[in-house]
């Protein structure tokens, strides 16, 4: 196995489960080291890591991807897959197909759930709540909590109710 | 205020109030934001980032804790050692400064809240709390972003929400972390395998102190990793949850040895105390960690007479900027030994 920094033969292996979505990093001893991953219980940062994650997972053919390029702040492909950073929020649309692997792998998740722009006050948007509400259903289904599902739906309706009303 | 009226106060969130205040130190909620379109701060040319602070300036300088009596600070008008007095103060990141052009920061005159401009992303927004509040954070920085919100048009999408230069930022923007006081896990040794467990859960732990993973004086800081996929409020329930755990842990450990080990501690406290009463010459790492020994006394009731905040607020003003600022001239690393004990001593008598 290779390192995912470098190439070179991988020896460090690591693997973190956040929500339940496996991440697993395969480094050479000298990156491992450079990235601070000495030993056992020494706490560090994903984001120390994302250059070598951005290839990771991602099906499109390499000479696809080679070729993007951001119109707005000419980030290449090649940029952000050195980099692990973005260089607009256009860039989000354009390095779509690299990028949401990689933030499934960080963040277990592909979906917002929390605050919005067009909310004032200190709550929830009602829109947010029940796209909440809906993705607890699905899991209640999904886990056969048929109790939790029906309360969960009768939520919903009251919602979508207040929503329309 | 101007920026030299930040050394006649304590900052805010040192004041050592706030509930479980005796481990908890300090609360902290971080929002990044972006301007739609805008090239962000790594990549931007230096006319792009006077464009994103000529942007964002009125916006800020309109907010309710800036406009009264706050600061706004461009970076390229202050000082090296205030730079550093304001990393210190943990007003600005050390990134902030690694170039000062189209940098700036804006703070509140309590210092609770800070905003700065152009780091990683267009916007961070810091609020900053004694003892453990994070909801109250939350709810001040959620203020705040609402009050920008109308007058900026942030990058976001509906599906990723909020959209930042790092995509481990991405969604809520959001880092919330909590600064706690561990000594007794530290000296009973179970430190690591808690620290172990809060990884595996998720969160990230740093010293507060020192550089980079090293936890000067005890001193942690816990903190989520996801920021997509849930709500602030879910973020910050679930590692207020985590950090309830290790405040237990902290105060068995701290029961323990107050019970198994009572001579040694006792020891240990008295002896901190006796030489920050009345050493000459004392390095910033000795300082920080005889200091953390003196809190631990303090909060177990074995000293009195000192209060918490004056504790708290020696951790930051024995810190290189501040010596120099309060001496008001540059000093050689030998010379602020010196006057690091002079201080210690003073404000400990």
């Amino acid at each position: 196995m290779k390192c995912q920094l470098c190439g070179k033969s991988a020896t460090v292996h690591l693997t973190e489960i956040i929500n339940e979505q496996m991440t697993e990093l395969h480094l050479c001893e000298e990156c491992a080291k450079d990235k601070g991953i000495a030993g056992l219980g020494q706490p560090f940062g994903l984001q120390d890591l994302l250059a070598g994650l951005v290839d990771f997972g991602s099906a499109a053919p390499a000479d696809k991807k080679n070729a993007l390029q951001c119109s707005n702040c000419k980030m290449s492909y090649d940029d952000f897959r050195k980099s692990g950073r973005l260089g607009c929020s256009l860039c989000y649309e354009v390095f779509k197909e690299s990028l949401s692997p990689l933030l499934k792998k960080v963040h277990g998740s592909l979906q917002h759930i929390g605050k919005g722009p067009s909310i004032d006050g200190d709550g929830f948007d009602a829109k947010k709540k029940l796209q909440e509400l809906h993705l607890k259903l699905q899991n209640a289904i999904h886990d056969e909590a048929f109790e939790e599902a029906a309360r969960l739906r009768d939520e919903i309706k009251q919602l979508e109710k207040e929503i329309d009303g | 205020m101007n920026l030299d009226d930040l050394l006649k106060q304590t900052s805010g969130w040192l004041k050592g109030t706030g509930s479980h205040s005796e481990i908890i130190f300090s609360s902290r909620i971080r929002l990044a934001r972006n301007l739609e379109k805008i090239i962000f701060s790594n990549l931007a040319s230096k006319a792009q980032l006077m464009q994103t602070l000529s942007i964002v300036e009125p916006a800020l300088k309109s907010l309710e804790s800036i406009k009264k009596d706050g600061l706004f600070l461009k970076m390229e008008d202050v000082s090296e050692v205030n730079s550093q007095l304001l990393i210190e103060r943990h007003l600005i990141s050390k990134e902030l400064i690694s170039e000062k052009n189209g940098r700036a920061v804006a703070i509140s005159s309590d210092e609770t809240v800070s905003i700065m401009v152009n780091e990683e992303d267009h916007l961070r927004l810091q609020v900053l709390k004694p003892g453990f509040s994070l909801e109250d954070c939350w709810k001040a920085a959620e203020k705040i972003d609402s009050a920008l919100e109308k007058k900026l048009n942030f990058a976001f999408s509906a599906k990723l929400g909020y959209l930042t230069a790092c995509p481990t930022n991405t969604g809520t923007g959001m880092r919330a972390s909590v600064m706690l006081h561990l000594p007794a896990l530290v000296l009973t040794k179970q430190i690591n395998r808690v620290i172990q467990a809060i990884v595996k859960l998720g969160l990230t732990v740093r010293g507060l102190f020192g550089e980079g993973t090293e936890a000067a004086g005890n001193f942690f800081q816990i903190s989520n990793q996801v920021s997509l996929g849930r709500s602030e409020m879910e973020i910050i329930d679930n590692i207020k949850r985590i950090i309830n755990q290790v405040f237990e842990y902290e105060q068995n450990a701290r029961q323990t040895l107050s019970t198994k080990n009572k001579s040694k501690l006792e020891d240990q406290v008295w002896r901190s105390y006796g030489i920050l009463k009345n050493a000459r010459i004392i390095t910033s790492s000795e300082a920080i960690e005889l200091l953390s020994n003196v809190r631990l006394g303090f909060d177990l009731g074995l000293l009195k007479g000192a209060n918490q905040e004056t504790i708290n607020e020696l951790f930051i003003l024995t810190q290189p900027a501040h010596l120099q600022k309060l001496e008001e001239k540059t000093l050689t690393a030998n010379k602020r030994d010196i006057k690091r004990a002079e201080l210690i001593r003073q404000k400990m008598n």
